[in-house]
């Protein structure tokens, strides 16, 4: 496929050429198919933004020098993730390897990115090396205010208390803890206030958890407390789906914010209430993750990275382009997977642009489509498309456009994996 | 010719040639919007549908469906709405140019 393609680009590049030549007769056959390189872009971070970013650079730009620092030897998916804490897939199952960027060009070096100088134009490595870039992408995800819940930064407490809201060995631990967990026991789950990564994926994983219940530990409970006033994502069907399916087992309370933890008795405070659960998954509130804020990239509610949403660059500091849920959402944009990888083809095709000192495509269109899993099969979505708006300069979702199913269905939950297929194998190469 | 027409026919040639690759790179864009479900430049995967070799007429006419409902459908009369006619002219270009199987 690949080198189909970049012979459907270099016809491209040929005919631009000629056109040149046409114009300047005398300015010769330099450059064309493979010159040197147009420039050195090095991405931080190898999740869905940064993975998407690193294949498209090669895809669409040809000679991009792309280095993608990740610390992760591979790739785990938080989509499907929690199907893995449900027994419905395996952690196999949600892992993809670097393999595929590697094959479509991308020099990748596992590794920790404690520093990003845009005065050298350099990202510095924990074991001294120094990347230089021309452009550079952040894609960091998300790092926890554990500060935010009273007892959480004890090490000992973040043992106890998982958050499973980054797919790898948490995923595993907590899939453990309920093997471990007595019939009769209760599973409790604490969501931040929004925004959060991924909005829908708390209810999802109730579900997935009580679904297990259900057949398993039949006598257990799953106790949602939700800091939001009520359910933020597909209200109705998620409502429709605790009673349909998980009544007497899932039970949901809003307004109910952690307040702080205990790790030796395994209790969590809420304002009025003390709750005491045999497995207490504690998602804490979120910010763009630690190297977004070491880079000084930060500059929206001390939380979020502001962005240029024509070129994903950072508003704070010029050359740094920042993908996916770091970035200070647009409105009604989801902190997603989806997300990041439509946000980094917005990025790709303007940082080639910039470094080939053209133009910037000036109407880019991102859109997000989310599945959540109810039961093992039955599947809800929602959908969004988001144009730019010139005036706003602000991506803004069109009116009639969108919307969530009509009811949660098989057909949704073949769509659901196919389209986990796909972004895998979209974003990665593979 | 005279210098003035063959100047004037390098300029237009120029200009089209530049719309032109212009209007491929903001298909090639739009049709990435796409890739999450229907694969890499429309080669999909499982039970996605590809789209990738499949005619402009027929994505075109196929959009139009999901948009005016013409077409029931689970999520893309969701979607469809989200593109306007000229964006979808675009995407059904791009895809219409790809190689159906990799």
């Amino acid at each position: 496929m690949n080198s189909k393609l970049s012979n459907v680009s270099r016809r491209r590049v040929l005919g631009a050429g000629l056109a040149a030549m046409a114009a300047a007769p005398m300015m010769g056959c330099a450059n064309l198919g493979a010159g040197p390189s147009i420039g050195r872009v090095v991405i931080v971070g190898g999740g869905f933004g940064g993975a998407t970013a690193a294949r498209y650079l090669r895809l669409w730009g040809g000679n991009v020098d792309v280095t993608l620092v990740e610390r992760s030897a591979s790739f785990v998916s938080c989509p499907i993730s929690n199907l893995v804490l449900g027994g419905h897939k395996q952690m196999s199952d949600i892992t993809v390897s670097y393999a595929g960027l590697e094959a479509a060009g991308v020099k990748r070096i596992q590794g920790e990115v404690v520093a990003i100088d845009p005065q050298a134009k350099e990202v510095r490595l924990a074991d001294g090396r120094k990347l230089p870039y021309d452009r550079v992408i952040v894609s960091p995800g998300v790092d926890f205010m554990l500060d935010q819940i009273g007892g959480l930064a004890a090490p000992a407490a973040q043992e106890k208390f998982l958050h499973s809201w980054k797919a790898g060995p948490q995923t595993v631990a907590l899939r453990a803890q309920l093997e471990a967990m007595r019939d009769g026991g209760v599973y409790a789950l604490a969501i931040p206030k929004a925004p959060y990564r991924c909005p829908p994926g708390p209810y999802e994983r109730a579900c997935m958890v009580a679904s297990y219940f259900k057949q398993f530990k039949p006598k257990s409970k799953v106790l949602v407390l939700d800091a939001n006033p009520e359910i933020t994502s597909k209200k109705g069907l998620f409502e429709k789906a605790f009673a349909d399916h998980y009544k007497g087992i899932i039970e949901y309370r809003a307004n109910n914010e952690l307040k702080s933890v205990d790790a030796a008795t395994g209790t969590g405070k809420l304002e009025f209430d003390d709750i005491k659960a045999d497995v207490f998954n504690v998602v804490p509130p979120q910010r763009a993750g630690d190297i977004a804020r070491t880079a000084g990239l930060v500059n929206m509610n001390s939380r979020w990275v502001g962005v240029n949403w024509l070129t994903m660059e950072s508003t704070a500091v010029p050359g740094i382009h920042v993908l996916g849920d770091a970035t200070f959402s647009a409105p009604m944009m989801p902190k997603s997977g989806h997300m990041a990888n439509q946000h980094a083809k917005v990025a790709a095709a303007a940082i080639i642009e910039l470094l080939k000192g053209q133009p910037v495509s000036a109407a880019p269109v991102v859109m997000n489509t989310c599945f959540s899993f109810v039961t093992a099969r039955d599947v809800i979505h929602v959908a969004s498309v988001h144009q730019y708006d010139d005036k706003d300069k602000t991506f803004k979702t069109v009116p009639g456009s969108g919307g969530v199913s009509a009811a949660a269905s098989q057909v949704g939950g073949r769509a659901a994996l196919a389209w986990a297929a796909n972004i895998w194998a979209d974003s990665l190469a593979s | 010719m005279n210098h003035i027409s063959r100047l004037t026919a390098v300029v237009l040639m120029l200009a089209a040639s530049l719309a032109q690759a212009q209007s491929n790179t903001l298909g090639r864009n739009l049709a990435a919007t796409c890739a999450n479900c229907h694969g890499t430049n429309g080669q999909a995967r499982g039970d996605s549908k590809p789209l990738a070799g499949v005619s402009a007429e027929k994505i075109t006419a196929a959009l139009a469906d999901y948009k005016s409902g013409a077409q029931p459908a689970m999520i893309m009369h969701q979607i469809a709405k989200g593109y306007t006619d000229d964006q979808i002219k675009l995407i059904a270009a791009f895809f219409a140019a790809q190689p159906a199987k990799q």
